[in-house]
């Protein structure tokens, strides 16, 4: 029977290789190009035609869950890669791609537009195309309500006056939560942060798995929260992002964004081509649509970060409801990933035990 | 069906062991065959792929540095609180379950069916719904809060169970108490009632008919619901997240740390395969004792076990349970329909709506088609495959083995399993990456398990003396399955089928690895709606929610309304 069995399953797979072989094509068929991007992903769809039919292309997206997740599958596949370009590696994770050696080097002639702030890696392996700012974001109607000041640095949380009102996400499930992390780090140095956090835990700051829990159930100011704390770790664009989502309720955000010196994470997005690619130059005209104005364009409103390229016209909810971090803290992408285990359980160590 | 046998002894062992002396064994070995080919392509072999890619691979780890570490404190620990977490939900649910099952099992009153199909609604549900739900019911903000902050004159709320041990256990009987409800219940519905009668008849109080009578025989069932709430819980992911906060952590949570977060694939798989080994020496305990648990039974229709409420007591006892039910399973969910009409239709109708023309917009139409598609699909490979296995395994005294490996892909982490599909199902010989097909066998695997616990116990309890009275009187071994078996176990397949449906309809973490975004499922898109903030998307995740509850609820009425030619309740 045993031997039956080996027998059924190559045949099986004989025959699914079979089904799967590629037909052949004729030279006027569009292109396949494949996209690997993360969940929160998108874009206009007429963006993407002019695209298809400016390069005779069909553009085939696949989603791989968070940011994180997503490159650990483009890392575990990289001898049989899913995807000629990966959009929307960010610099918590840049170093991890980049040692695991998965794009190849493309020049892009539009990058010359983008601001050299963002370009993190010299060998041209990933282009910036976009950025977000995690800053705190703040329940107006409390802050009102109790006569309470903002806080304007890192170190205000740990003030009494604050007590009980801040949510953050867990450093260790969430990229929002390990953006802040990071600003505790470049503000207070390896040495001193988990002084700081244990002044933010006597404190009684909350921890929550993710951002959605943050930010839907324990941050009171967004639209229909049960949460109580008037603080939390979201995005610079959340506040826009509620006014913009309210189905025309709110003129005026609930919340604002705290972007004072020294308290925000600036997240830089990359994209790059991923080694293996059987359509390279397929895949470097997809990158040079991504630095376009065509795409760059579309990114606020779609993906609610900034465009890379600082010529490009906001929306206007963008432009009346959203500021940009004043000197975000800094990082090295190389010395994240090198500490990244040990910061996270050092700071787990202090706050979760 | 005769029932001339009604009275005598249910522990008769004289029957079972003239069956296995004339097994019609060389029919039942190949039926084996597709369901062990179906785990060996679809578990197996994505599992050898990613455990070979994780330890091979250039990690940096020595052995003995992953050993050590594999073996550090810090795994005992995680397990120490798995294992203990695990074992008091699972008692919880089976006291909470437990007289619900027997409601269930013998009165008929109206609203049954519906109350039924709502107690599995939660099982779908994402846990992140979930978590909105419970805040608002037990959360800083709730009315309960509200009225205590008043009337005892405080600042802050007074109850909070959120991110404690007791909002993980509420959270996992509240997702699990339809295990017991169904797969006890309905095993109980079709057990004779006069076996009770008679122990009480002979001077018997309730409590010892129950534990001497009902008890044993209930036993088989309810070991398989507690078995499969305990591995629900022992892999509990999102519950522990979200509801137990960071402060707790399941080896399933340790292993998706590991592979996502740090990128460490070798202690990934590693803590991966001591999750397997705990699931398969839990499920061998099981399969063990239930092969000596098992005796054949006396199946009757539910016209004769199920009775209306009469007394006072019958009501009360039905009410008192419909009550439960309804504040720990119902109050949660109705919030969630009510708050999804907060704004009128107003999230319903956005989910027609594209307006920033993003080409990832999920129509609600092909969202719900596609789940069903997928759960149809799913339902009914995890019927005909999980029918194969039991009707392969009820007789055969090493089936134990056998029976154990199809509970190894509930024990499996998910995560674990989702990056063995990208390895091995993405590329020559099987690259099916993308494909519905796919979808479906990942989440067969899943459902089998369900199918088979159900399916099983009936089949050993199923009075053999009656399969061969029908061949001795000429009947094909077909036939008897058809006209004997099958009307039999009928109600436990239809159980079978509901969580098959269930499973599939809910299944969020592979589904998002391995499907492409054209095929998006209700779990996708809730999750991408509130992954941005704002009311629309916040209203619009729970308009999702509650048409993904209207489905299910449709889904599992359709399936126990189906029947086969010629069989009753």
């Amino acid at each position: 029977m045993k031997s039956r069995i080996v027998l059924m399953v190559i045949m099986l797979t004989l025959l699914a290789g079979c089904v799967k072989a590629t037909p052949a094509v004729s030279p006027e068929a569009p292109r396949v190009l494949r996209v690997m991007v993360y969940d929160s992903f998108s874009v206009s769809e007429d963006v993407i035609a002019r695209f298809e039919t400016a390069n005779n292309a069909t553009v085939q997206f696949l989603k791989a869950g968070d940011a994180g997740k997503m490159l650990n599958q483009a890392i575990l596949s990289r001898d049989n890669p899913q995807a000629d370009v990966l959009y929307g590696l960010d610099n918590t994770f840049l170093s991890r791609a980049l040692n695991a050696d998965i794009f190849e080097p493309y020049q892009a002639k539009n990058l010359s537009v983008i601001p050299k702030a963002l370009h993190l890696d010299n060998k041209y392996r990933v282009v910036p195309t976009d950025y977000g700012d995690v800053c705190l974001n703040y329940d107006k109607a409390y802050f009102a309500e109790h006569s309470l000041a903002l806080p304007q640095s890192l170190t205000d949380l740990t003030q009494p006056e604050y007590r009980g009102l801040l949510v953050v996400e867990n450093p260790a499930s969430s990229s929002p939560g390990l953006a802040f992390l990071l600003t505790t780090i470049g503000a207070f140095g390896a040495d001193g942060y988990l002084d700081f956090w244990e002044d933010l835990r006597a404190n009684d700051v909350l921890v929550v798995d993710g951002w959605d829990t943050a930010y839907y159930n324990e941050f009171s100011g967004s639209s229909g929260s049960d949460g109580v704390r008037p603080l939390v770790v979201s995005y610079a664009t959340s506040p826009a992002a509620e006014v913009y989502f309210s189905a025309g309720a709110l003129t005026e955000p609930p919340t604002g964004a705290i972007t004072a010196p020294g308290t925000c994470f600036r997240q830089v997005e990359f994209a790059g081509i991923l080694k293996g690619t059987q359509n390279r130059d397929l895949a470097e005209a997809f990158i040079e649509f991504l630095l376009s104005a065509d795409f760059q364009t579309d990114i606020p409103l779609q993906m609610w970060v900034f465009p890379a390229n600082p010529t490009i016209a906001l929306p206007q909810v963008f432009v009346e409801f959203t500021l940009e971090a004043v000197q975000p803290a800094e990082v090295p992408a190389e010395a994240i990933e090198a500490n990244r285990e040990k910061w996270i359980e050092a700071w787990a160590d202090v706050v979760l035990r | 069906m005769p029932d001339n046998t009604a009275h005598r002894s249910p522990s008769i062992h004289d029957e079972s062991r003239v069956a296995t002396r004339h097994p019609p064994l060389v029919t039942r070995h190949w039926l084996l065959v597709f369901p062990l080919l179906f785990l060996l392509v679809f578990y197996f072999y994505p599992l050898g792929a990613i455990f070979r890619a994780s330890l091979m691979g250039d990690g940096g780890l020595t052995f003995e540095a992953l050993l050590a570490r594999l073996l550090g404190p810090a795994t005992w620990r995680t397990l120490g609180f798995t294992f203990g977490q695990a074992a008091l939900s699972t008692g919880l649910t089976l006291l909470l379950g437990l007289p619900g099952a027997y409601v269930f099992a013998r009165y008929d009153f109206p609203g049954k069916r519906l109350l039924n199909a709502l107690t599995t609604v939660p099982f779908v549900l994402p846990t992140v719904v979930v978590a909105t739900a419970f805040t608002a019911v037990l959360g800083p903000k709730s009315p309960l809060n509200v009225v205590l902050m008043n009337v005892l004159g405080l600042s802050r709320p007074p109850l909070d169970l959120r991110y404690t041990l007791g909002a993980i256990l509420l959270a996992h009987v509240f997702y699990n108490d339809t295990l017991v409800l169904r797969i006890v219940g309905g095993f109980w519905a079709n057990l004779d009632p006069r076996l009770e009668q008679a122990a009480r008849t002979l001077g018997a109080s309730p409590w010892r008919a129950f534990v001497e009578v009902t008890l044993p025989l209930l036993l088989p069932a309810l070991g398989a619901a507690a078995l499969l709430v305990f591995i629900f819980c022992f892999t509990s992911f999102g519950v522990i997240l979200i509801l137990g906060g960071p402060r707790f952590a399941t080896l399933e949570v340790a292993i998706y740390r590991q592979a996502i977060d740090m990128g460490n694939f070798p202690l990934a798989a590693g803590l991966s395969l001591v999750q397997i080994l705990c699931t398969l020496g839990l499920t061998v305990l099981y399969t063990r004792l239930q092969g000596r648990l098992a005796r054949p039974l006396d199946w009757r229709p539910r016209r004769v076990t199920q009775r209306r409420p009469r007394t006072a007591g019958d009501f009360a006892l039905v009410l008192a349970n419909v009550g439960i039910s309804g504040v720990l399973l119902g109050l949660p969910l109705a919030t969630l329909v009510v708050r999804s009409f907060d704004a009128g239709l107003r999230y319903y109708t956005a989910l027609f709506e594209n307006p920033r023309g993003s080409i990832f917009y999920v129509p609600p139409v092909a969202a719900v088609g596609n789940s069903v598609k997928f759960a149809v699909g799913t339902t009914a490979l995890a019927l005909l495959l999980g029918m194969l296995t039991a009707t392969a395994l009820y007789r055969r005294r090493q089936g134990w083995i056998v029976d154990a490996l199809f509970m190894l892909p509930l024990g499996t982490s998910a995560v674990t399993l989702g990056l063995g599909y990208l390895l091995a199902m993405a590329r020559p010989p099987l690259n099916l990456r993308g494909t519905p097909a796919l979808i479906v066998c990942g989440h067969t695997l899943v459902a089998l398990p369900f199918v088979v616990r159900n399916v099983l116990p009936a089949l050993q309890a199923l009075r053999p003396s009656l399969r061969e009275a029908a061949a001795t009187l000429g009947a094909t071994p077909a036939r008897v399955f058809v006209e004997v078996d099958l009307p039999i176990v009928w109600r436990a397949l239809t159980v079978g089928g509901v969580f098959a449906f269930t499973v599939s309809m809910g299944e969020f973490g592979a589904t998002s690895m391995i499907a492409r975004p054209e095929l998006p499922t209700i779990p996708i898109a809730i999750y991408r709606f509130l992954s941005q903030a704002g009311a629309l998307n916040y209203g619009q995740a729970l308009a999702m929610s509650t048409l993904l509850m209207a489905v299910c609820v449709a889904g599992f009425v359709a399936i126990e309304s189906l029947r086969p030619p010629g069989s009753e309740e």
